[in-house]
């Protein structure tokens, strides 16, 4: 326990922002990068993780609880995003049989 | 305690690669689910506990499970996977190194980070969590269920077997009548 007191005056806090940058990047790369849309959505989980950490840390850092209700309030968010994106996956596997995020661009013109 | 931070980045790090170069949608979950518990190492690094409890339960328990159902439920392998072009695919890898880069950049301009209270060791406990979530917090806290009832409401809509046949779709043959033995009066 007091060495988990310790802890969060050890670690500078700029690691915790670079590893978070890093996460969102990877993320934001992916979600480029891949066309399946259950991956899209796997790398928003990435980005939203990579902002939780860093709410974290500041919150930790300033020593005020207030940033993790936030990061509370995000992860409920996520997970409704998350019902209703995977319920809009499971309709376009039923309507137009693919998981390919580039069937869906009737809107796109 | 640096060591320890070092080990969950790399972690963490390494399975966000693999999620994204993955070809298979069953092994992106899998190591996305290893970065999310590395995430909650860091939490408890961060000495918040009520954080890392929530994280494992919600993310690793709930939502990492739907991602697996849905893709067990679809059937999605490595042989229905569709893949980018190799242009798209430099493109996406060179977008998010710049970003990176942009964002590192702003940091090294950045100012100094202050601590805006004392330090207090009892932050990320359960306790003044939970006291600040239910006094200062609490409208947002109440809300929050609505949002959870419509995002209920949303997904049985949206996940509804529609009711109007397309064109295409094959024509059922028709049920077949059930003999009903009549009761006398």
């Amino acid at each position: 326990m007091d060495g988990m007191m310790t802890a969060i005056r050890v670690i500078p806090l700029e690691h915790y922002i670079v590893l978070s940058f890093i996460l969102f990047s990877i993320g934001m790369a992916g979600a480029l990068f891949r066309r399946n849309t259950i991956i899209i959505l796997m790398c928003l989980e990435l980005m939203f993780n990579s902002v939780n950490l860093l709410l974290a840390a500041f919150s930790a850092h300033h020593s005020d609880p207030g940033g993790q209700v936030f990061v509370f309030f995000i992860m409920l968010v996520a997970a409704a995003e998350v019902t209703v994106g995977l319920a809009i996956l499971v309709m376009m596997k039923r309507n137009v049989d693919s998981v390919d995020i580039n069937q869906l661009n009737r809107l796109k013109w | 305690m640096l060591y320890l931070f070092y080990l969950f980045a790399v972690i963490s790090v390494l399975s966000a690669l693999m999620v994204v170069a993955a070809r298979s949608p069953v092994n992106s979950v899998i190591s996305l689910i290893v970065c999310f518990l590395s995430i909650a190492g860091h939490y408890i690094l961060l000495n918040a506990q009520f954080l890392a409890a929530v994280h494992i339960i919600v993310y690793t328990g709930a939502i990492m499970v739907l991602f697996l159902f849905v893709i067990m439920l679809l059937n999605l392998n490595k042989i229905t996977e569709p893949s980018k072009t190799l242009t798209t695919r430099i493109a996406a890898v060179t977008a998010g190194a710049l970003f990176l880069f942009t964002l590192l950049g702003a940091l090294r301009q950045g100012v100094q980070i202050t601590a805006a209270k004392e330090f207090d060791g009892s932050t990320g406990l359960v306790k003044s969590v939970g006291q600040s979530l239910f006094s200062e917090f609490l409208l947002p806290f109440e809300m929050s269920s609505v949002l959870f009832l419509s995002a209920i409401i949303g997904a049985v809509m949206l996940g509804r077997k529609d009711r109007t046949p397309r064109e295409d779709a094959p024509t059922h043959p028709a049920p077949v009548e059930r003999r009903t033995k009549k009761i006398p009066a």
